[in-house]
């Protein structure tokens, strides 16, 4: 409260000196009898010299910032994708930074040099055709070889993976990323939001899966049956506003079911194959060097976006339909580290799209390995597929199964 | 039809019948108070939008520190024990964001200066319709209330009074989903404390905004097209009507397409639809929404959103070429150019929403066409700069606080409209898509531009507002400190968008985890970046002080201080209904005729006719 106050008041204080301060300049200009709207020769000049000043300022702090951070500040791309963008994002720069120089300086500079002079007039020049054409058409041109060279980039970096790239399920939700691989058929096994039940966090489509949710909507906590049972007990009262919360709970549900149904009869058994050798993965993502992947985007609620910094890749998370992305990874953590001397860096996935309060906090970490060293971990977790996961019992839990997690710390 | 009353009321009785304070000042329909109005709402607005961006910056640059500056302004349940909260972070950003671009700038610059300035250029008594330009202010003001009401949810109340329905429990705080108010985000209450009852005064209140845009934009393209004095043709209207022009025209296309959004969100949130959702579970709950796009709603969204960048921009264009013609004492260079740069810039315009969702999985080829057309964009605008240069050129310039502004202006539309051309292009935006790059560029080129623009009319056109002078050697202490904490809160921002710092991040502590180096970065720029914010913000109450003071105690101004060339420097300094106490004026030449030579002033107002022999020029 106290600090309040004393805010208030330096802010009251601040205001009336600066009040008084006015008051004492005016009286001084009227004895000079110079008006507001004359501005003296000594103003006039001033500024003009602070133009110029501020150009210094302005280029010197921008040459000083690029010299301390460089203009790629994160170091080089870690891969195929990342490299050829950031080839052409220097190239941009070199442009745009040359032409920022050169127009700012006309600008400032010409604001020093021809401010008013006693005695000497404007030039009265109103249009000239041929600079004005020379002004459309350089740029133009300009344009036309970054929008050229851009567009080839895009069709590249967008275009489709080659068939044998690895395939990764990325799913996002509030407030983490969940990885699935597709296991030894590189088939990622279907999924859908209404499996999501139990141990099936991703929802993943299989004939048990799809038996268990239809069980749970019908029979479950909360499920079809207690919601009716509720409702058509008559010794306990239920106000108007629960009727219509619980009847519209149990249409719903209704729906769910018969959705399900519907799955259920197309689904074909055989497929069940590809989701159960699918490989789940939470908090760190390991990737295989100088291999291409191609990434399956899905997420639960809201919009996320998978932004892979070092890789130079990124892409939405849109709930209801997947999106894609791919890159070739070609430095391995371990050669990242040497490289920018820092033993304790790590390559990282972040959400960059607004998705609520722990927004800033959405990650996960990624690891390339050397191929070796991939496929010893990858041969680790085949045992702890997604069949594993589901039949806690059926199979027996290795008795260490994190050690194998440890190929390279993610840790300091 | 006005026109002709007040011509009869003009010439017919002198008597003035006396107004009622209401009238005059509360419902005016006279254009010129109704400017004022605009402005002073907008002025306020910008200062909360303001203080907000410090209050954030704070926590930015100190995070999780405790600060009884955050207490005093946020309060215990924005701020518990002087520590911001994580959601209302971005809830300050999301308020800060739609305050500054539709309040601050779409009100302040448009609103007020095509009030003040288009009948008074264009040599009209008035707006067409006085009662509709009332009406939508009105409109803006009633909006800019809920607007700020919407910060005043807490603990499922607002005032002490329940929020009915299911919001109470969720409902609290603003709508925190960012500007873009992107669906499911701000869809669901699940999701966001901010998407309850906080989210619905939000899309409220932007209704009510666009409803008032609207009448206010047909309302000025009508006065441009049927209300031009005698002489006035469109090709010697000065570029500042030009611009007011092309905005109006943008603001009716675009504007209904995000009530229409607005719209649909509203259905989907409380009537059950599916036209933003699709497939959800949230919160443990499993929705039953199917079929529906959350990427609709970002194509409506951008359909205004770009038209929108140039809503904010061409006034401020505008304006600064008026004042950088008067005060270099040369004619604009190219008049006509820019006309078509500006015709160019609109149409464009509306064909470039796209480049906002290059990752949003649209397809690439669908990209590529964004591309090509965001780009070409580049040229008009390469074009209005190199125009504004030449025109300082070999003139003989004299610093008005307006010039400086103006001139300022010139240089941030450069600075950011580069690196505009890094992002229009696909291929790199995947890489910086979203990061405080984004926010570096949009800030610059729009933000600062857009703002400079507004201080730089207001320097100019103040003797024209309310008949008096501000004090120059103050414009001059705002104009520097403004220009300085501007570049250096917004030029650091590039480096930390490269570096790979998403925006709308409530910390960048998590950077320590995995990257030790780039965290050092980050957080050395960010405490340099909210110094600066700090200090741009004190100097600013240099700019409230002087406006305020001088509307009440400014040395009285003279009919025409500028020396300058339009009409509106030809009506008396006392402001009357009908603007001209006798007949209108009548226009004989463009408004540019600086230092021409065989003058003998060096500046011919629009009015003056022809001398004998002498030809007008373009
Ligand atoms: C005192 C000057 C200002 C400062 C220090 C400032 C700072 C910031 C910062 C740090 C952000 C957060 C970026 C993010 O996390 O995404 C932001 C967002 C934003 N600002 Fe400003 N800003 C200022 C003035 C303006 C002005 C004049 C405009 C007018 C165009 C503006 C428009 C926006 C918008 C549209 C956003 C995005 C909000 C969102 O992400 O939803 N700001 N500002
Ligand atoms: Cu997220
Ligand atoms: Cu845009």
């Amino acid at each position: 409260m106290e600090s309040k106050f004393l805010i208030l008041l330096i802010i009251i204080i601040g205001a009336v000196a600066i009040a008084q301060l006015v008051r004492v300049y005016e009286l001084t200009a009227k004895l000079r009898k110079n008006e507001e709207h004359d501005i003296p020769n000594r103003d006039n000049y001033l500024n003009s010299k602070l133009m110029l000043l501020f150009m210094v300022v302005q280029f010197g702090g921008f040459i000083y910032l690029m010299l301390k951070y460089g203009w790629t500040g994160r170091g080089d791309a870690a891969s195929i994708q990342g490299q050829s963008t950031d080839w052409l994002l220097n190239l941009n720069f070199i442009i745009i930074i040359s032409v920022f120089f050169f127009t700012n300086f006309l600008l400032f500079f010409f604001a020093y040099k021809y401010v008013r002079k006693p005695g000497v007039k404007a030039y009265y020049l109103s249009h000239n055709n041929k600079l004005e054409m020379i002004w459309t058409v350089v740029p133009a041109a300009v344009l036309a070889v970054i929008i050229i060279l851009g567009l080839k980039t895009w069709n590249d970096v967008t275009g489709p993976s080659p068939k044998d790239a690895i395939k990764v399920e990325l799913y996002a939700k509030q407030f983490d990323w969940t990885a699935r691989y597709a296991g030894g058929d590189n088939i990622l096994g279907k999924s859908d939001y209404k499996l999501i039940l139990g141990n099936n966090e991703l929802g993943i489509v299989t004939s048990e899966t799809l038996d268990s949710s239809i069980l749970a909507i019908q029979n479950g906590a909360g499920g079809i049956a207690s919601i009716q049972k509720l409702l058509n007990n008559r010794d306990t009262v239920i106000t108007d506003s629960l009727m219509s919360v619980m009847t519209t709970n149990l249409g719903n549900k209704e729906r769910l079911l018969r959705l399900l149904y519907q799955m259920k009869s197309t689904h074909a058994k055989s497929k069940d194959a590809n989701a159960w050798d699918d490989i789940i993965q939470r908090d760190t993502l390991y990737l295989r060097n100088n291999t291409p992947y191609e990434f399956l985007i899905r997420s639960r609620d809201v919009l996320h976006s998978a932004f892979f910094l070092h890789f130079r890749a990124q892409m939405n998370a849109v709930p209801g339909y997947g999106t894609r992305l791919k890159f070739t990874p070609t430095i391995t953590t371990d050669q990242m580290r040497v490289k920018k001397n820092l033993p304790t860096f790590n390559y990282i996935l972040m959400c960059n799209k607004i998705c609520g309060g722990a927004h800033y906090k959405m990650k996960m970490m990624v690891v390339v390995l050397s191929e070796a060293k991939y496929d010893a971990w990858m041969k680790s977790k085949a045992t702890q597929n997604f069949k594993a996961k589901y039949f806690p019992v059926a199979t027996p839990t290795p008795t260490s199964s994190g050690a194998t997690d440890t190929v390279v710390s993610t840790k300091m | 039809m006005t026109s002709v009353a007040h011509e009869e009321h003009a010439h017919g009785h002198h008597d003035h019948h006396e107004e009622g304070f209401v009238s005059k000042y509360i419902f005016s329909q006279d254009h010129k108070m109704i400017g004022k109005q605009f402005l002073i709402t907008a002025v306020f607005m910008g200062f909360v939008a303001m203080l907000m961006s410090t209050l954030f910056r704070i926590q930015l640059a100190w995070p999780g520190e405790s600060s009884s500056f955050l207490s005093f302004f946020l309060g215990d349940f924005w701020a518990p024990d002087g520590v911001l909260r994580e959601d209302m972070y971005l809830g300050l950003v999301t308020m800060h964001g739609t305050i500054m671009v539709f309040f601050l700038l779409t009100g302040g610059l448009s609103g007020t200066f095509s009030n003040i300035l288009i009948p008074l250029q264009l040599g009209a008594r008035d707006m067409a319709s006085g009662f509709l330009n009332m009406l939508s202010f009105w409109f803006f003001a009633l909006s800019s209330l809920i607007m700020v009401l919407s910060m005043f949810v807490m603990n499922g109340s607002i005032f002490g009074i329940d929020i009915p329905g299911d919001w109470g429990t969720e409902g609290n705080g603003p709508a925190m989903a960012g500007w873009t108010v992107y669906p499911p985000l701000s869809a669901l209450p699940q999701a966001v404390s901010g998407s309850g009852f906080g989210m619905t005064l939000w899309l409220i209140s932007m209704a009510i905004f666009i409803a008032g845009s609207l009448i206010g934009s047909l309302n000025y393209i009508v006065t441009v097209i049927n209300l031009r004095t005698q002489g006035m043709t469109m090709t010697r209207m000065p570029l500042t009507i030009w611009t007011f022009f092309v905005t109006a025209i943008l603001g009716v296309l675009s504007f209904p397409v995000l009530l229409s959004a607005a719209v649909l969100l509203i259905m989907d949130r409380l009537a059950g639809t599916s036209f933003y959702l699709s497939d959800i579970m949230i919160g443990g709950e499993m929705l039953t929404n199917h079929g529906g796009s959350p990427i609709l709603f970002q194509h409506l969204f951008w359909f205004l959103g770009h038209p929108e960048v140039y809503i904010v921009l061409l006034p401020a264009l505008g304006l600064s070429s008026e004042i950088i013609a008067t005060n270099a004492r040369k004619p604009i260079f190219g008049y006509k150019a820019m006309i078509g740069s500006i015709l160019a810039i609109g149409f464009l315009s509306f064909i470039v929403w796209g480049h906002h969702m290059f990752i949003t999985g649209m397809n690439p080829f669908l990209g590529s066409v964004f591309v090509f057309t965001t780009l070409l964009i580049a040229i008009p605008s390469a074009v209005k700069v190199f125009n504004y240069i030449t025109t300082i050129w070999k003139g003989s310039l004299i610093f008005t606080p307006a010039m400086l502004f103006a001139l300022a202006l010139v240089s941030t539309f450069i600075t950011g409209g580069v690196t505009g051309i890094i992002l229009a292009d696909s291929a790199l935006d995947i890489a910086i898509h979203d990061t405080y790059f984004v926010v570096a560029h949009f800030h610059i080129v729009m933000g600062m531009s857009a703002v400079f623009g507004l201080f730089a009319g207001v320097y100019h056109w103040f003797p024209k507002m309310y008949g008096r002078m501000m004090n120059t050697r103050m414009g001059y202490v705002h104009f520097w400190i403004t220009i300085v904490g501007a570049y250096g809160v917004f030029f650091p921002m590039h480096f930390v968008g490269i570096a790979g710092a998403p925006r709308r991040y409530y910390d960048y502590s998590t950077y320590g985890e995995f990257d030790v180096d780039t965290f050092n970065m980050i957080m050395d720029l960010n405490v340099i970046i909210t110094t600066f914010a700090i200090i741009a913000a004190c100097g600013q109450m240099i700019f409230l002080f002087n406006f305020f003071y001088s509307i009440y105690r400014g040395p009285i101004a003279p009919q025409n201080p500028w020396k300058s060339n339009t009409l509106e420097w030809t009506t008396p300094v006392e402001h009357i209904h009908g603007n001209w106490p006798g007949a209108l004026p009548e226009v004989h030449r463009w408004p540019y005729d600086y230092s021409k030579p065989g003058a003998a002033e060096d500046f011919i107002p629009q009015n003056v006719p022809l001398a004998e022999g002498e030809v007008e020029s373009h």
